[in-house]
Protein backbone atom coordinates (compact mmCIF):
# COMPACT_ATOMS: atom_id res chain seq x y z
CA UNK A 1 0.00 0.00 0.00
CA UNK A 2 2.46 3.06 -0.99
CA UNK A 3 0.03 6.22 -0.94
CA UNK A 4 1.10 9.37 -1.58
CA UNK A 5 1.98 9.94 1.92
CA UNK A 6 4.69 7.39 1.26
CA UNK A 7 6.30 9.32 -1.70
CA UNK A 8 5.83 12.58 0.39
CA UNK A 9 7.70 10.98 3.45
CA UNK A 10 10.55 9.11 0.73
CA UNK A 11 11.14 12.18 -0.90
CA UNK A 12 11.83 14.10 2.08
CA UNK A 13 14.55 11.81 3.78
CA UNK A 14 15.88 11.42 0.37
CA UNK A 15 16.81 15.32 0.39
CA UNK A 16 17.82 15.52 3.94
CA UNK A 17 20.04 12.43 2.94
CA UNK A 18 21.58 14.17 0.42
CA UNK A 19 21.83 17.60 1.67
CA UNK A 20 23.44 16.41 5.48
CA UNK A 21 25.95 14.16 3.66
CA UNK A 22 26.86 17.40 1.73
CA UNK A 23 27.30 19.18 4.94
CA UNK A 24 29.22 16.69 6.49
CA UNK A 25 31.29 16.42 3.80
CA UNK A 26 32.08 19.92 2.71
CA UNK A 27 35.06 20.35 5.42
CA UNK A 28 36.70 17.29 3.57
CA UNK A 29 36.21 18.80 0.33
CA UNK A 30 37.74 22.18 1.57
CA UNK A 31 41.04 20.84 2.72
CA UNK A 32 40.83 19.09 -0.41
CA UNK A 33 41.36 22.52 -2.39
CA UNK A 34 43.17 23.46 0.67
CA UNK A 35 46.02 21.12 -0.28
CA UNK A 36 46.91 22.68 -3.59
CA UNK A 37 46.94 26.49 -2.46
CA UNK A 38 49.54 27.91 -0.61
CA UNK A 39 49.83 27.96 3.37
CA UNK A 40 50.24 31.78 3.21
CA UNK A 41 46.94 32.12 0.96
CA UNK A 42 45.11 29.79 3.53
CA UNK A 43 46.12 31.83 6.74
CA UNK A 44 44.80 35.25 4.82
CA UNK A 45 41.72 33.83 3.18
CA UNK A 46 40.98 31.19 5.25
CA UNK A 47 39.66 27.40 3.42
CA UNK A 48 37.98 27.95 -0.13
CA UNK A 49 35.85 25.48 -1.91
CA UNK A 50 36.05 26.60 -5.19
CA UNK A 51 39.24 25.01 -6.81
CA UNK A 52 40.85 28.27 -8.62
CA UNK A 53 43.16 26.65 -11.17
CA UNK A 54 44.94 29.93 -11.71
CA UNK A 55 46.69 29.36 -8.65
CA UNK A 56 46.63 25.80 -8.05
CA UNK A 57 49.75 23.96 -7.86
CA UNK A 58 51.16 20.77 -6.19
CA UNK A 59 53.74 22.45 -4.56
CA UNK A 60 52.81 21.31 -1.38
CA UNK A 61 52.33 17.59 -2.64
CA UNK A 62 55.71 17.65 -3.66
CA UNK A 63 57.20 18.75 -0.49
CA UNK A 64 55.32 16.23 1.36
CA UNK A 65 57.16 13.62 -0.91
CA UNK A 66 60.27 15.75 -0.43
CA UNK A 67 60.69 17.80 1.80
CA UNK A 68 58.37 17.28 4.41
CA UNK A 69 60.71 16.81 7.72
CA UNK A 70 59.77 13.97 10.05
CA UNK A 71 56.09 13.69 8.66
CA UNK A 72 56.57 10.27 7.55
CA UNK A 73 58.99 8.94 10.72
CA UNK A 74 55.84 10.25 12.76
CA UNK A 75 53.39 8.68 10.43
CA UNK A 76 55.47 5.29 10.59
CA UNK A 77 55.55 5.71 14.28
CA UNK A 78 51.48 6.42 14.57
CA UNK A 79 50.98 3.32 12.32
CA UNK A 80 52.85 0.77 14.12
CA UNK A 81 51.61 2.43 17.80
CA UNK A 82 47.97 2.31 16.46
CA UNK A 83 48.54 -2.03 14.81
CA UNK A 84 50.32 -2.49 18.38
CA UNK A 85 47.59 -1.04 20.90
CA UNK A 86 44.65 -2.63 19.10
CA UNK A 87 46.09 -6.33 18.16
CA UNK A 88 47.23 -6.33 22.13
CA UNK A 89 44.20 -4.69 23.23
CA UNK A 90 41.85 -6.70 22.03
CA UNK A 91 43.33 -9.68 22.96
CA UNK A 92 43.96 -8.65 26.11
CA UNK A 93 40.42 -7.16 26.45
CA UNK A 94 38.40 -10.41 25.25
CA UNK A 95 40.94 -12.30 27.96
CA UNK A 96 40.12 -10.18 31.03
CA UNK A 97 36.31 -10.00 29.22
CA UNK A 98 36.22 -13.80 28.87
CA UNK A 99 37.25 -14.36 32.87
CA UNK A 100 34.49 -11.79 33.81
CA UNK A 101 31.96 -13.53 31.36
CA UNK A 102 32.27 -17.37 32.07
CA UNK A 103 33.11 -17.72 36.29
CA UNK A 104 32.45 -17.13 39.31
CA UNK A 105 34.76 -16.08 41.64
CA UNK A 106 35.52 -14.50 44.78
CA UNK A 107 35.53 -10.27 44.58
CA UNK A 108 33.85 -10.85 40.80
CA UNK A 109 31.60 -8.21 41.54
CA UNK A 110 33.58 -5.64 43.27
CA UNK A 111 36.55 -6.09 40.10
CA UNK A 112 33.87 -5.88 37.63
CA UNK A 113 32.29 -2.41 39.40
CA UNK A 114 35.94 -1.11 39.51
CA UNK A 115 35.91 -2.20 35.18
CA UNK A 116 32.70 0.45 35.35
CA UNK A 117 34.37 3.04 37.37
CA UNK A 118 36.80 3.36 35.04
CA UNK A 119 34.64 3.26 32.06
CA UNK A 120 33.01 6.59 33.13
CA UNK A 121 35.46 8.23 34.82
CA UNK A 122 37.13 10.40 32.16
CA UNK A 123 40.89 9.49 31.69
CA UNK A 124 41.93 13.12 31.31
CA UNK A 125 40.89 13.52 35.21
CA UNK A 126 43.12 10.95 35.88
CA UNK A 127 45.80 12.07 33.68
CA UNK A 128 47.97 14.42 36.31
CA UNK A 129 47.92 11.51 38.40
CA UNK A 130 49.14 9.16 35.73
CA UNK A 131 51.89 11.62 34.14
CA UNK A 132 53.34 11.38 37.70
CA UNK A 133 53.76 8.06 38.05
CA UNK A 134 54.79 7.45 34.40
CA UNK A 135 57.63 9.49 35.52
CA UNK A 136 58.41 7.63 38.64
CA UNK A 137 58.23 4.56 36.61
CA UNK A 138 60.84 6.16 34.34
CA UNK A 139 58.42 5.53 31.38
CA UNK A 140 58.50 9.55 30.05
CA UNK A 141 59.13 9.48 26.54
CA UNK A 142 58.89 5.93 25.79
CA UNK A 143 55.89 3.98 24.24
CA UNK A 144 55.19 1.72 26.77
CA UNK A 145 53.45 4.56 28.65
CA UNK A 146 51.12 5.20 26.11
CA UNK A 147 50.65 1.55 25.53
CA UNK A 148 50.31 0.06 28.83
CA UNK A 149 47.99 1.73 30.34
CA UNK A 150 45.38 1.22 28.05
CA UNK A 151 45.78 -3.02 27.25
CA UNK A 152 43.27 -4.08 29.72
CA UNK A 153 40.70 -1.50 28.02
CA UNK A 154 37.62 -0.57 30.24
CA UNK A 155 35.25 -0.20 27.71
CA UNK A 156 36.49 -2.93 25.09
CA UNK A 157 36.29 -5.68 28.18
CA UNK A 158 32.61 -4.20 29.03
CA UNK A 159 31.48 -4.60 25.75
CA UNK A 160 33.66 -8.09 25.28
CA UNK A 161 31.59 -9.04 28.09
CA UNK A 162 28.20 -8.17 26.90
CA UNK A 163 29.10 -9.89 23.68
CA UNK A 164 30.24 -13.00 25.54
CA UNK A 165 26.67 -12.90 27.81
CA UNK A 166 25.29 -14.41 24.19
CA UNK A 167 27.75 -17.16 24.23
CA UNK A 168 25.61 -20.79 25.47
CA UNK A 169 27.51 -22.00 28.46
CA UNK A 170 26.86 -25.81 26.46
CA UNK A 171 29.66 -24.52 24.35
CA UNK A 172 32.24 -23.97 27.38
CA UNK A 173 30.81 -27.18 28.67
CA UNK A 174 31.24 -29.55 25.34
CA UNK A 175 34.88 -27.82 25.10
CA UNK A 176 35.75 -29.20 29.04
CA UNK A 177 34.02 -32.87 28.43
CA UNK A 178 36.56 -33.21 25.01
CA UNK A 179 39.20 -32.35 27.37
CA UNK A 180 40.19 -28.66 26.35
CA UNK A 181 42.22 -26.61 28.93
CA UNK A 182 40.25 -23.58 30.66
CA UNK A 183 42.53 -21.25 28.06
CA UNK A 184 42.61 -23.87 25.36
CA UNK A 185 38.31 -23.29 25.68
CA UNK A 186 39.21 -19.42 25.31
CA UNK A 187 41.90 -19.59 22.29
CA UNK A 188 39.80 -21.91 19.84
CA UNK A 189 36.24 -21.85 21.12
CA UNK A 190 35.84 -18.51 22.23
CA UNK A 191 37.95 -16.41 20.05
CA UNK A 192 36.56 -17.79 16.72
CA UNK A 193 33.65 -16.61 17.59
CA UNK A 194 34.01 -13.41 18.64
CA UNK A 195 35.30 -12.25 15.17
CA UNK A 196 32.51 -9.35 14.62
CA UNK A 197 32.94 -7.89 17.80
CA UNK A 198 37.00 -8.02 17.07
CA UNK A 199 35.83 -5.69 13.95
CA UNK A 200 33.76 -3.22 15.85
CA UNK A 201 36.27 -2.80 18.52
CA UNK A 202 39.20 -3.17 16.36
CA UNK A 203 37.50 0.20 14.68
CA UNK A 204 36.47 1.78 17.33
CA UNK A 205 40.22 1.66 19.19
CA UNK A 206 41.89 2.10 16.34
CA UNK A 207 40.55 5.52 15.68
CA UNK A 208 41.39 6.07 19.08
CA UNK A 209 44.84 5.03 18.93
CA UNK A 210 45.25 6.54 15.20
CA UNK A 211 43.90 10.00 16.80
CA UNK A 212 45.08 10.17 20.46
CA UNK A 213 46.09 13.22 21.28
CA UNK A 214 46.75 14.82 25.04
CA UNK A 215 48.24 11.32 26.68
CA UNK A 216 50.98 11.63 23.49
CA UNK A 217 51.45 15.21 24.43
CA UNK A 218 52.15 14.84 27.72
CA UNK A 219 54.35 11.38 27.43
CA UNK A 220 56.35 12.55 24.09
CA UNK A 221 59.28 14.66 24.69
CA UNK A 222 61.49 13.86 21.66
CA UNK A 223 60.53 14.40 18.17
CA UNK A 224 61.55 11.56 16.42
CA UNK A 225 58.64 9.69 18.84
CA UNK A 226 56.21 11.75 18.44
CA UNK A 227 53.03 10.44 16.51
CA UNK A 228 51.17 12.23 13.30
CA UNK A 229 48.64 14.81 15.31
CA UNK A 230 51.66 15.55 17.46
CA UNK A 231 53.87 16.36 15.18
CA UNK A 232 50.79 18.09 13.13
CA UNK A 233 50.63 20.12 16.20
CA UNK A 234 53.92 21.06 16.54
CA UNK A 235 53.38 22.98 12.86
CA UNK A 236 50.44 25.21 14.18
CA UNK A 237 52.33 28.03 14.35
CA UNK A 238 50.89 31.62 12.98
CA UNK A 239 53.80 31.69 10.35
CA UNK A 240 52.68 30.56 7.17
CA UNK A 241 55.22 28.08 5.69
CA UNK A 242 54.22 25.38 8.00
CA UNK A 243 50.67 25.56 6.60
CA UNK A 244 51.71 24.21 3.45
CA UNK A 245 52.79 21.05 5.64
CA UNK A 246 49.82 21.42 7.26
CA UNK A 247 47.30 20.90 5.34
CA UNK A 248 48.28 18.32 2.92
CA UNK A 249 49.37 16.83 6.01
CA UNK A 250 46.71 16.14 8.12
CA UNK A 251 44.58 15.50 4.19
CA UNK A 252 47.28 12.56 4.00
CA UNK A 253 46.56 11.22 7.88
CA UNK A 254 42.89 10.38 7.15
CA UNK A 255 43.87 8.24 4.68
CA UNK A 256 44.98 4.78 6.66
CA UNK A 257 42.02 5.18 9.01
CA UNK A 258 39.29 5.42 6.52
CA UNK A 259 40.80 2.53 4.70
CA UNK A 260 40.47 0.53 7.88
CA UNK A 261 36.93 1.35 8.48
CA UNK A 262 35.79 1.25 4.85
CA UNK A 263 37.51 -2.50 4.64
CA UNK A 264 35.67 -3.63 8.33
CA UNK A 265 32.74 -1.36 8.06
CA UNK A 266 30.47 -4.64 6.77
CA UNK A 267 31.40 -6.18 10.14
CA UNK A 268 30.92 -2.90 12.49
CA UNK A 269 27.56 -2.53 12.37
CA UNK A 270 27.30 -6.44 13.05
CA UNK A 271 29.53 -6.27 15.82
CA UNK A 272 28.24 -3.36 17.83
CA UNK A 273 24.51 -4.68 17.88
CA UNK A 274 25.42 -7.90 19.33
CA UNK A 275 27.67 -6.85 22.01
CA UNK A 276 25.18 -2.90 22.26
CA UNK A 277 24.02 -2.35 25.85
CA UNK A 278 20.85 -4.47 26.79
CA UNK A 279 18.51 -4.20 29.36
CA UNK B 1 53.19 -25.15 38.39
CA UNK B 2 51.48 -26.23 34.98
CA UNK B 3 48.30 -27.71 37.46
CA UNK B 4 47.96 -24.78 38.91
CA UNK B 5 47.86 -22.78 36.07
CA UNK B 6 45.44 -24.87 34.30
CA UNK B 7 43.08 -25.94 37.30
CA UNK B 8 39.50 -24.72 37.06
CA UNK B 9 39.66 -22.49 40.52
CA UNK B 10 42.47 -20.71 39.70
CA UNK B 11 41.71 -19.89 35.58
CA UNK B 12 39.31 -17.01 36.11
CA UNK B 13 41.80 -14.90 38.10
CA UNK B 14 44.49 -15.48 35.28
CA UNK B 15 41.63 -14.46 33.16
CA UNK B 16 41.28 -11.23 35.26
CA UNK B 17 44.88 -10.98 35.89
CA UNK B 18 45.73 -7.96 33.65
CA UNK B 19 43.10 -6.19 34.56
CA UNK B 20 43.74 -6.17 38.16
CA UNK B 21 47.46 -5.47 37.47
CA UNK B 22 46.74 -2.47 35.10
CA UNK B 23 44.06 -1.05 37.90
CA UNK B 24 46.41 -1.31 40.50
CA UNK B 25 49.36 0.23 38.50
CA UNK B 26 47.77 3.12 36.70
CA UNK B 27 44.65 3.61 38.22
CA UNK B 28 44.60 2.89 41.73
CA UNK B 29 48.32 3.71 43.31
CA UNK B 30 47.69 7.19 41.32
CA UNK B 31 44.55 8.42 42.33
CA UNK B 32 45.93 7.46 46.07
CA UNK B 33 49.36 9.40 45.38
CA UNK B 34 47.17 12.26 43.65
CA UNK B 35 45.17 12.55 46.65
CA UNK B 36 48.52 12.86 48.90
CA UNK B 37 50.04 15.21 46.72
CA UNK B 38 46.77 17.55 47.01
CA UNK B 39 47.53 18.11 50.36
CA UNK B 40 50.80 19.10 49.40
CA UNK B 41 52.94 22.60 48.37
CA UNK B 42 55.31 20.96 45.66
CA UNK B 43 58.22 23.01 44.76
CA UNK B 44 60.91 21.44 42.30
CA UNK B 45 62.94 19.34 45.35
CA UNK B 46 60.34 20.09 48.08
CA UNK B 47 57.30 19.81 49.59
CA UNK B 48 55.25 21.14 52.38
CA UNK B 49 52.17 19.55 54.18
CA UNK B 50 49.48 22.09 53.88
CA UNK B 51 46.43 20.08 54.73
CA UNK B 52 43.70 21.43 52.61
CA UNK B 53 44.83 24.80 51.70
CA UNK B 54 45.14 23.81 47.95
CA UNK B 55 41.39 23.11 48.33
CA UNK B 56 40.65 26.43 50.16
CA UNK B 57 42.60 28.20 47.84
CA UNK B 58 40.20 26.27 45.24
CA UNK B 59 37.16 27.92 46.49
CA UNK B 60 38.09 31.39 46.01
CA UNK B 61 39.61 30.78 42.34
CA UNK B 62 37.16 32.52 39.91
CA UNK B 63 38.79 31.10 37.09
CA UNK B 64 38.35 27.63 38.25
CA UNK B 65 34.78 28.22 38.40
CA UNK B 66 34.95 30.23 34.90
CA UNK B 67 36.58 26.51 33.77
CA UNK B 68 34.09 24.76 35.79
CA UNK B 69 30.81 27.00 34.11
CA UNK B 70 32.07 26.38 30.50
CA UNK B 71 32.85 22.30 31.48
CA UNK B 72 29.12 22.37 32.21
CA UNK B 73 27.86 24.55 29.38
CA UNK B 74 29.23 22.20 26.99
CA UNK B 75 28.16 19.33 28.37
CA UNK B 76 24.65 20.32 28.72
CA UNK B 77 24.50 21.56 25.26
CA UNK B 78 26.02 18.56 23.56
CA UNK B 79 23.62 16.70 25.19
CA UNK B 80 20.57 18.52 23.27
CA UNK B 81 22.78 18.13 20.63
CA UNK B 82 24.02 14.78 20.68
CA UNK B 83 21.43 12.50 21.74
CA UNK B 84 18.07 13.32 20.20
CA UNK B 85 19.23 14.17 16.91
CA UNK B 86 20.97 11.05 16.27
CA UNK B 87 18.16 9.26 17.55
CA UNK B 88 16.04 10.91 15.16
CA UNK B 89 19.26 9.86 11.76
CA UNK B 90 19.20 6.11 13.30
CA UNK B 91 15.66 5.84 13.09
CA UNK B 92 15.03 7.18 9.58
CA UNK B 93 17.85 5.74 8.30
CA UNK B 94 16.51 2.24 10.11
CA UNK B 95 13.24 3.09 8.09
CA UNK B 96 14.93 2.12 4.48
CA UNK B 97 13.25 4.97 3.34
CA UNK B 98 16.01 6.89 1.50
CA UNK B 99 17.05 3.69 -0.55
CA UNK B 100 19.60 1.25 0.04
CA UNK B 101 22.77 3.02 -1.63
CA UNK B 102 21.93 6.72 -0.45
CA UNK B 103 21.49 5.45 2.99
CA UNK B 104 24.82 3.60 3.09
CA UNK B 105 26.31 6.57 1.90
CA UNK B 106 24.51 8.59 4.14
CA UNK B 107 26.04 6.75 7.23
CA UNK B 108 29.23 6.22 5.82
CA UNK B 109 29.48 9.77 5.15
CA UNK B 110 28.24 10.64 8.71
CA UNK B 111 31.00 8.44 10.23
CA UNK B 112 33.66 9.48 8.60
CA UNK B 113 34.72 12.75 10.47
CA UNK B 114 35.42 10.68 13.82
CA UNK B 115 37.78 8.94 11.87
CA UNK B 116 39.51 12.63 11.42
CA UNK B 117 42.07 13.44 14.47
CA UNK B 118 41.14 16.36 16.33
CA UNK B 119 44.46 18.12 15.39
CA UNK B 120 43.03 17.48 11.66
CA UNK B 121 39.39 19.17 12.61
CA UNK B 122 40.68 21.85 14.75
CA UNK B 123 42.85 22.98 12.05
CA UNK B 124 40.12 22.51 9.29
CA UNK B 125 37.59 24.01 11.64
CA UNK B 126 39.67 27.02 13.15
CA UNK B 127 40.24 27.99 9.04
CA UNK B 128 36.15 27.65 8.74
CA UNK B 129 35.88 30.29 11.40
CA UNK B 130 38.28 32.33 11.05
CA UNK B 131 38.14 35.71 11.27
CA UNK B 132 38.83 36.90 7.93
CA UNK B 133 35.98 38.22 6.00
CA UNK B 134 36.64 35.56 3.13
CA UNK B 135 36.71 32.26 5.77
CA UNK B 136 33.96 29.96 5.11
CA UNK B 137 31.60 30.49 7.94
CA UNK B 138 31.78 34.22 7.21
CA UNK B 139 31.07 34.07 3.84
CA UNK B 140 27.89 31.73 4.67
CA UNK B 141 26.13 34.57 6.71
CA UNK B 142 26.74 36.96 4.11
CA UNK B 143 24.45 34.87 1.93
CA UNK B 144 22.15 36.03 4.71
CA UNK B 145 23.55 39.78 4.58
CA UNK B 146 25.36 39.69 7.75
CA UNK B 147 28.53 41.30 8.95
CA UNK B 148 31.71 39.05 9.03
CA UNK B 149 32.21 38.38 12.52
CA UNK B 150 35.08 37.48 14.88
CA UNK B 151 34.19 33.91 15.55
CA UNK B 152 36.80 32.31 17.97
CA UNK B 153 37.13 35.98 19.96
CA UNK B 154 33.46 36.17 21.10
CA UNK B 155 31.66 33.71 23.75
CA UNK B 156 28.85 32.86 22.03
CA UNK B 157 30.19 32.58 18.68
CA UNK B 158 32.79 30.65 20.05
CA UNK B 159 30.68 28.07 21.68
CA UNK B 160 28.82 27.88 18.36
CA UNK B 161 31.75 26.97 16.47
CA UNK B 162 33.10 24.34 19.73
CA UNK B 163 29.58 22.68 18.92
CA UNK B 164 29.69 22.44 15.11
CA UNK B 165 33.20 21.02 15.64
CA UNK B 166 31.38 18.83 18.04
CA UNK B 167 28.60 17.79 16.14
CA UNK B 168 30.21 17.32 13.10
CA UNK B 169 32.82 14.70 14.82
CA UNK B 170 30.12 12.89 17.26
CA UNK B 171 27.02 12.70 15.44
CA UNK B 172 28.30 9.65 13.25
CA UNK B 173 29.03 7.72 16.14
CA UNK B 174 26.24 8.40 18.38
CA UNK B 175 23.80 7.71 15.34
CA UNK B 176 26.10 4.08 15.01
CA UNK B 177 25.15 3.18 18.62
CA UNK B 178 21.75 3.92 18.03
CA UNK B 179 21.46 1.97 14.93
CA UNK B 180 22.93 -0.84 16.99
CA UNK B 181 20.29 -0.38 19.40
CA UNK B 182 17.56 -0.38 16.94
CA UNK B 183 18.55 -3.60 15.94
CA UNK B 184 17.95 -5.44 18.44
CA UNK B 185 14.19 -4.41 19.19
CA UNK B 186 11.61 -7.19 17.89
CA UNK B 187 10.35 -6.44 14.93
CA UNK B 188 6.31 -8.29 16.02
CA UNK B 189 6.56 -5.11 18.34
CA UNK B 190 6.10 -2.69 15.82
CA UNK B 191 3.60 -5.55 14.03
CA UNK B 192 1.26 -6.01 17.19
CA UNK B 193 1.32 -1.98 17.41
CA UNK B 194 0.11 -1.50 13.64
CA UNK B 195 -2.81 -4.59 14.23
CA UNK B 196 -3.96 -2.24 16.91
CA UNK B 197 -3.62 0.95 14.79
CA UNK B 198 -0.81 2.65 16.10
CA UNK B 199 0.70 5.57 14.33
CA UNK B 200 4.43 5.84 13.35
CA UNK B 201 4.67 8.81 16.39
CA UNK B 202 3.13 6.50 18.38
CA UNK B 203 4.91 3.69 17.88
CA UNK B 204 8.18 5.74 18.02
CA UNK B 205 7.24 6.61 21.97
CA UNK B 206 6.05 3.38 22.97
CA UNK B 207 7.87 1.36 21.66
CA UNK B 208 11.22 2.81 20.18
CA UNK B 209 12.55 5.04 22.85
CA UNK B 210 11.64 2.88 25.74
CA UNK B 211 13.25 -0.10 23.76
CA UNK B 212 16.09 1.48 23.35
CA UNK B 213 16.59 3.00 26.64
CA UNK B 214 19.82 1.04 27.43
CA UNK B 215 21.70 2.23 24.74
CA UNK B 216 20.10 5.90 25.62
CA UNK B 217 21.91 5.50 29.01
CA UNK B 218 25.34 4.38 27.78
CA UNK B 219 25.57 7.51 25.43
CA UNK B 220 24.30 9.48 28.13
CA UNK B 221 26.73 8.38 30.27
CA UNK B 222 29.61 8.89 27.73
CA UNK B 223 28.21 12.38 26.73
CA UNK B 224 28.00 13.51 29.93
CA UNK B 225 31.80 12.64 30.75
CA UNK B 226 32.69 13.68 27.63
CA UNK B 227 31.55 16.98 27.59
CA UNK B 228 32.87 17.53 31.13
CA UNK B 229 36.17 16.01 29.78
CA UNK B 230 36.61 18.17 26.68
CA UNK B 231 39.55 19.85 26.27
CA UNK B 232 41.11 18.57 22.57
CA UNK B 233 38.36 20.41 20.84
CA UNK B 234 38.96 23.65 23.11
CA UNK B 235 42.78 23.52 22.84
CA UNK B 236 42.57 22.66 19.10
CA UNK B 237 40.34 25.99 17.93
CA UNK B 238 41.79 28.51 20.10
CA UNK B 239 45.68 27.15 19.16
CA UNK B 240 46.50 26.14 22.45
CA UNK B 241 44.99 26.68 26.33
CA UNK B 242 45.11 30.68 26.26
CA UNK B 243 41.66 31.60 24.50
CA UNK B 244 40.47 34.85 24.82
CA UNK B 245 38.75 35.97 28.06
CA UNK B 246 39.08 32.10 28.96
CA UNK B 247 35.80 31.60 26.65
CA UNK B 248 37.64 28.24 25.57
CA UNK B 249 38.70 27.34 29.02
CA UNK B 250 37.47 23.36 30.56
CA UNK B 251 38.13 22.35 33.64
CA UNK B 252 40.64 19.79 32.04
CA UNK B 253 42.08 22.92 30.09
CA UNK B 254 42.61 24.34 33.68
CA UNK B 255 44.20 20.93 35.07
CA UNK B 256 46.56 21.61 32.36
CA UNK B 257 47.41 24.59 32.67
CA UNK B 258 48.19 23.99 36.42
CA UNK B 259 49.92 20.94 36.41
CA UNK B 260 51.87 21.16 33.37
CA UNK B 261 52.03 24.69 32.05
CA UNK B 262 52.68 26.15 35.45
CA UNK B 263 53.82 23.03 37.06
CA UNK B 264 51.96 23.45 40.20
CA UNK B 265 51.25 19.68 40.96
CA UNK B 266 49.98 19.92 44.12
CA UNK B 267 47.44 22.51 43.07
CA UNK B 268 46.02 20.64 39.90
CA UNK B 269 46.06 17.80 42.18
CA UNK B 270 43.32 18.80 44.29
CA UNK B 271 41.73 20.07 41.63
CA UNK B 272 41.41 16.57 39.47
CA UNK B 273 40.18 15.14 42.73
CA UNK B 274 37.24 17.36 42.65
CA UNK B 275 36.41 16.46 38.78
CA UNK B 276 36.64 13.06 39.94
CA UNK B 277 34.50 13.74 42.53
CA UNK B 278 32.19 15.99 40.23
CA UNK B 279 31.86 12.94 38.09
CA UNK B 280 31.61 10.08 40.29
CA UNK B 281 28.51 12.24 41.83
CA UNK B 282 26.53 12.39 38.73
CA UNK B 283 27.89 9.12 37.22
CA UNK B 284 27.17 6.46 39.89
CA UNK B 285 23.52 7.13 40.96
CA UNK B 286 23.20 6.92 37.17
CA UNK B 287 25.03 3.69 36.60
CA UNK B 288 22.70 2.28 39.53
CA UNK B 289 19.28 3.09 38.33
CA UNK B 290 19.75 2.08 35.29
CA UNK B 291 20.84 -1.39 36.32
CA UNK B 292 24.53 -1.03 34.95
CA UNK B 293 26.28 -2.11 37.83
CA UNK B 294 23.46 -4.54 38.57
CA UNK B 295 24.54 -6.21 35.45
CA UNK B 296 28.28 -6.88 37.05
CA UNK B 297 26.12 -9.18 39.42
CA UNK B 298 24.93 -11.65 37.20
Amino acid sequence: MKSKKYFVSKLFITLLFVLLSIVILIPFWAIFVGTFQEGSMLIRNGLNLKLDFSTANLDNYITLFTDSGEYFNWFFNSMLLTVIQVVLTLFISAFVAYGFAAYDFKFKNILFIFVLLIMSVPFEMLMLPLYVQINDMSLSDNYAAILLPFLAHASTIFFFRQYLTGVPKELIEAGRIDGASEFGIFFRLIMPIMKPSFAAMAILNGMNSWNNFLWPLLVLRSSDKYTLPIGLNTLITPYGNNYDLLIVGSFFSIIPILVLFLCFQKYFIEGMTAGAVKG
Amino acid sequence: MKKILYSKKAAPYIFILPFVITFAVFWLIPIIKSGYMSTQKILPGQSTFIALDNFKRLLSDRVFFVAVANSFKYMILTLVLLIPIPILFACLINSKFGGSKLTNFFKTAMFVPALTSVVVAGTIFRLIFGEMDTSLANQFIGLFGAEPVKWLKESFTGFAALLSLACWRWWGVNTMYFIAGLQNIPEDYYEAASIDGANTWQKFINITIPQLKPTIVYVLTISIYGGLAMFNESYMLHQGNNSPNNIGLTIVGYLYRQGIEKNDMGYACAVGIVLLLIVLIINIPQLMATGTLKNGER
